[in-house]
């Protein structure tokens, strides 16, 4: 069975930059709409990328800005200046 | 030459590491004297990880922005009177037992870090548990700023602190958390942070405030998902304390996975309550338990421990028996509150038929054949004024401390009963799981304060229903007892009746 790597955002303008980059960076993501939130899935691995964010939202972003508009999220966490990337790859 | 900037990491290294030391005036052993007992092997403190890497100057300047926002939610709420706006006075049920079941135990979170973040003795941990001490009590400060506008209209809000260390349903969240208190550091840390926080933490509250949110309350939707933010670390946190207990020594595996074990099943038990609210309690249903159960335990769960097996970690035991539970907890809690509504402090009423309907294509397997029908029944007899109360006092699990009504796995007809005996006392159970945690650890199980046992021994106000309820503080005829005919309800329908005479 695939294991899941997911992200929960809130459904607002502050996410939705994050919400649309994590859509053109991950094929095969999958949507499930919740009122008020989002939840995105993919198999093994999922990525937020700081420069897909930048590119939309128009301004410096760093990926821990991510904390404001996150609900939930699985997989093991790797974070750096550029990404935000939950994987359950070893 | 500009100076270089530091990355993330380096910043992170910086900032959090070398600022402990090795004490000189007293022994380590005796500066961390918890650390040690419960058999935990640690060989290296430093190998621990903080994959958010966050520094305490990026926490408050993260958490200031989130208290702004919230606040601003918060007075545009009670500026334009959102109580009115909700989907259904019912609804506000939901928001009493949030506050009343919940709310505290972010206290009791707030105190379970507070220790652990002093007597872990890496440096590593410490600060993440003390930044989670921090949140929790911000989590409860929110919820109770937000709830104090319903309770400006609204009955079985305003004795909560009070409630919650007597009330008979409301032991069992507060014995789940005094349990994991009076555990070691390492036990504490499994209990909340990697099997609550990790593994449950989302049925709690990502269903309560998208139905929050879905039935206009506004106000709740933010404090709980201002705190479902922070929750993301503390997942974190969770699942880096499992790793790293993993990865320190083989002899922690077997404790470890003993822990897993109890914290599923006792968890599993307290999350019963949100199963009835989702399935009954909210007035526009955003999915029912059953699903959430798949998306969040089964499908999450199961990628989860997929992934800790290269530790030999195994899922926890009885998952497969929690998951056939996630058929029938919901309508068997709310069977149990609403025969005992008279000492409940939030409303109850039986489901409408377009509601039944929603039950019944939820649960093909079993709403039909075993819930439906008590329902249409009750439903019958209160036409008949004849609307059933249960006189009596149930008998508790010594462990979870929920009334014994939970049926034996593959037979929903019949009661499940468990019993040991120990000092030549019998101790009850209503379940496998909660027997084997009782087994476990007899010491500690044996002086649990259960509700009803407190009650015959005459330490609750006294031998009627009446000298309990007021012991309990509930005010009778308000804060229990049906909607239908409750001050809530009067108001509601003034408010509604208000509001259709401005519309012609
Ligand atoms: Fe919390
Ligand atoms: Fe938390
Ligand atoms: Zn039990």
């Amino acid at each position: 069975m695939a294991q899941i790597a997911s992200i929960t955002l809130l459904h607002n303008d502050d996410a939705r930059p994050i919400i649309e980059a994590i859509l053109a960076d991950n094929p095969g993501v999958r949507v499930l709409n919740m009122p008020g939130a989002v939840k995105l899935d993919c198999d093994d691995e999922l990525i937020v990328k700081r420069a897909s964010v930048e590119e939309r939202l128009g301004r410096p972003w760093e990926p821990q800005e991510i904390q404001l508009v996150l609900v939930s999220m699985a997989g093991n966490l790797d974070e750096d200046d550029d990404w935000f990337k939950l994987s359950w790859k070893h | 030459m500009a100076p270089k900037k530091l990355g993330l990491k380096q910043r992170y290294a910086h900032m959090t590491r070398g600022l402990d030391w090795e004490t000189t005036y007293q022994p380590m052993d005796a500066v961390f004297p918890y650390d040690t007992f419960e058999g935990i092997k640690i060989k290296d403190w430093s190998a621990w990880e903080d994959p958010f890497r966050l520094t305490m100057d990026a926490y408050w300047k993260f958490q200031a922005e989130k208290e702004r926002k919230l606040y601003a939610v918060l007075d545009a709420f009670a500026q334009n009177n959102g109580q009115t706006g909700v989907s259904d006075g019912r609804y506000v049920n939901v928001v009493k037992l949030f506050l009343t079941g919940i709310s505290p135990e972010e206290y009791q979170a707030h105190r379970g870090f507070a220790f652990t973040g002093r007597h872990l003795r890496g440096a590593g941990p410490r600060v993440a548990c003390q930044m989670q001490s921090l949140d929790e009590l911000r989590h409860i400060q929110t919820q109770i700023h937000t709830i104090s506008h319903y309770n400006k209209y609204f009955d079985g809000i305003s004795e909560f602190p009070h409630m919650h260390d007597r009330v008979w349903y409301l032991s069992v969240p507060k014995s789940f958390f005094d349990d994991a208190r009076t555990a070691g550091p390492f036990e504490f840390m499994i209990a909340i942070g990697f099997a609550f926080e990790y593994v449950l933490t989302n049925l709690l509250f990502v269903p309560f405030m998208s139905g929050a949110a879905y039935n206009g309350d506004m106000s709740t939707v933010t404090f709980g998902f201002s705190a479902q933010s922070d929750e993301s670390r503390h997942m974190t946190l969770g699942i880096e304390v499992i790793k790293f207990l993993l990865e320190q020594h083989p002899d922690n595996l077997p404790i470890v996975q003993k822990w897993v074990d109890k914290w599923f099943w006792r968890g599993h038990r307290v999350l019963g309550l949100v199963a009835m609210m989702m399935d009954y309690m909210l007035p526009k249903k955003v999915m029912s338990w059953k699903e959430a159960w798949e998306i969040y335990f089964t499908e999450a769960g199961g990628s989860l421990f997929q992934d800790l097996a290269r530790y030999g970690l195994k899922a926890p035991k009885y998952a497969d028996v929690a998951t056939a539970d996630a058929e029938h907890i919901s309508h068997q809690n709310w069977a149990v509150f609403y025969q005992y509504t008279h000492a409940a402090a939030f409303h109850t009423w039986m489901p409408d038929k377009e509601h039944l309907d929603w039950l019944s294509e939820k649960y093909p397997n079993t709403f039909d054949k075993y819930y439906r029908p008590r329902w249409e029944m009750w439903a019958e007899m209160e036409k008949q004024g004849k609307r059933f109360y249960n006189p009596s006092l149930p008998q508790l699990c010594q462990v979870c401390q929920i009334p014994m009504a939970y049926t034996e796995p593959g037979d929903p007809t019949k009661i499940a009963f468990r019993c040991s005996e120990v000092g030549g006392e019998t101790y009850h159970f209503c379940s496998d799981g909660c027997k084997d945690i009782f087994d476990g650890e007899p010491e500690k199980y044996v002086q649990s304060w259960l509700p009803v046992h407190q009650i015959f021994q005459g330490a609750c106000g006294g031998a009627t229903i009446p000298d309990v309820l007021n012991y309990y503080r509930m005010n009778v005829g308000a804060d229990n007892m049906d909607y239908v005919g409750s001050p809530d309800e009067k108001l509601w329908n003034e408010w509604h009746a208000g509001k259709a005479r401005e519309a012609v």
